[in-house]
């Protein structure tokens, strides 16, 4: 019998004195692919923080016990002036560098595989000088140093070109097919969401 | 009283080193202003612990951790962090410092005098000075995956509240350690300075936190020779020579 990653029941978020989820309740089958839909202002990222413990909530999330959670925050504005450098943020989940190599091939680093070794461009670069797809590769690969048995992606794909996003994708697919993962994500493409998720929930403003 | 030079210096270079490393993370965290306003509140501790007769050092650090919760429990309970509120506050403090600091110690309080530093001083910065180190180094991942991103920080269950107290903690720690070099008017600025300073030429988060060190560790040692040689209080020497190293890596960096 499959077994329910998360559940969620009677969850009523107020965010900034207004209701933005009321009584929602949820649950996610381990395993599973779960998309969140809605338009803008709908509560999604709010929905997230509230599933991360980041916000205050009615109501209960319950995570099961075994739950390892890999969150890609939407959108990181990481400052230019920062001197920190992607190994360096990389470094403060996994002091192994194969592993990092490795996560830096897996979310499509992988055409210039040699060059993380040789031509450490990337590696040397400052978190806030990358490119918004860049930064989101990056966001992707420190959610997947702690190998995660849950994803939960706050639009993933923004700011990623094309083919990057369907590298993104494809890497989902594949690593679901390599191990146990449970996928919640945000997305504004219905064609993604289709063609992904096993389940959708729609946020709506109407409450 | 410490009068052997060498002995002085070495002191002196724990304060800048230890200044140096804390600041690093303080340009960062963009609370570079909050770090030179809170060094005023020393100012009426040390007044009291001279009233009282105690080490004017231990008034300073039982002044700024009062303040340094205030600060804290401020930033963690309002939505934009209280600069306004947290610069008049601490004008305040340094006001009523000036009133209550006794006329032949004001001096001294505020400008630093290190004719007066005796060997139990120099005992506790060391003590101090390690512990400032080590500390910084076991929550230095967390503060800065922090500062990177808070909700990345909360997700990764880093207590970022917590994190940040202590970090606040020993920032008083060690603006206390450094009133008597510098004094209250400047012991901020030896926080903010040499980090500044190492920022402008720096690639990595590593070599942000050497330079960093480097230049603190440099300004005190070079601050005090100047000092003695051409017979001026050691604090405004310090700063200077501190301003000087920044200068220089301003124009590094806009060369560049």
């Amino acid at each position: 019998m499959a077994t329910d990653i998360l559940t969620v029941s009677n969850l009523s978020i107020d965010f900034d004195g207004h209701e933005v989820i009321d009584d929602l309740n949820l649950d996610v089958v381990r395993d599973s692919t779960v998309a969140v839909i809605g338009p803008n202002g709908s509560g999604k990222t709010v929905f997230f923080k509230a599933l991360l413990g980041l916000i205050d909530y009615a109501g209960q999330v319950n995570w099961h016990k075994e739950a390892k959670i890999g969150y890609v925050p939407q959108k990181l504005s990481v400052s230019k002036d920062l001197p920190l450098t992607v190994m360096e943020f990389l470094e403060l989940k996994e002091k192994d560098h194969h592993k990092i190599t490795e996560v830096l091939r897996l979310v499509g680093f992988k055409n210039k595989a040699e060059h993380i070794h040789h031509d450490v461009r990337v590696l040397k670069t400052r978190l806030g000088s990358l490119s918004g797809g860049e930064l989101q590769r990056i966001m992707m690969a420190y959610a997947l140093l702690g190998d995660p048995n849950v994803l939960l992606l706050d639009e993933p794909t923004a700011g990623v070109d094309i083919s990057g996003e369907e590298t993104f994708y494809e890497l989902f697919a594949k690593l679901k097919k390599d191990k146990d993962l449970t996928i919640i994500f945000i997305s504004h493409d219905l064609e993604v969401v289709n063609k992904y998720a096993d389940k959708i929930i729609k946020l709506t403003h109407d409450h | 009283m410490i009068t052997n030079l060498i002995i002085l210096l070495l002191v002196g270079s724990l304060v800048g080193a230890a200044s140096g490393y804390l600041g690093s993370f303080m340009v960062v965290k963009r609370m570079s202003l909050v770090g030179d306003a809170l060094s005023h509140v020393a100012l009426p501790g040390m007044a009291i612990a001279m009233m009282l007769s105690v080490s004017p050092m231990l008034g300073a650090f039982t002044a700024l951790t009062i303040a340094i919760v205030g600060i804290w429990y401020l930033a963690e309970h309002s939505e934009i962090y209280p600069e306004a509120l947290v610069g008049v506050f601490f004008t305040a403090s340094l006001a009523i410092g000036l009133l209550i600091t006794p006329e032949p110690e004001l001096f001294e309080a505020l400008f630093g005098n290190i004719e007066t530093i005796t060997i139990s001083d120099g005992i506790a910065i060391l003590v101090a000075s390690v512990l400032i180190f080590v500390l910084t180094r076991i929550i230095s991942k967390r503060l800065l995956l922090g500062i990177v991103s808070e909700d990345l920080a909360k997700a990764g269950s880093v207590n970022t509240s917590k994190i940040n107290l202590i970090y606040l903690f020993l920032v008083g720690l060690v603006v206390a350690l450094g009133v008597k070099f510098v004094g209250t008017l400047l012991t901020g600025a030896l926080v903010i300075i040499p980090a500044v300073t190492a920022k402008n030429i720096a690639k990595s988060i590593k070599w942000f936190q050497i330079y960093s060190i480097i230049f603190g560790v440099l300004s005190v040692v070079m601050g005090i020779l100047i000092s003695r040689l051409i017979s001026i209080p050691s604090g405004p020497s310090i700063v200077l020579v501190s301003i000087f190293f920044f200068l220089g890596s301003y124009f590094v960096k806009i060369a560049k």
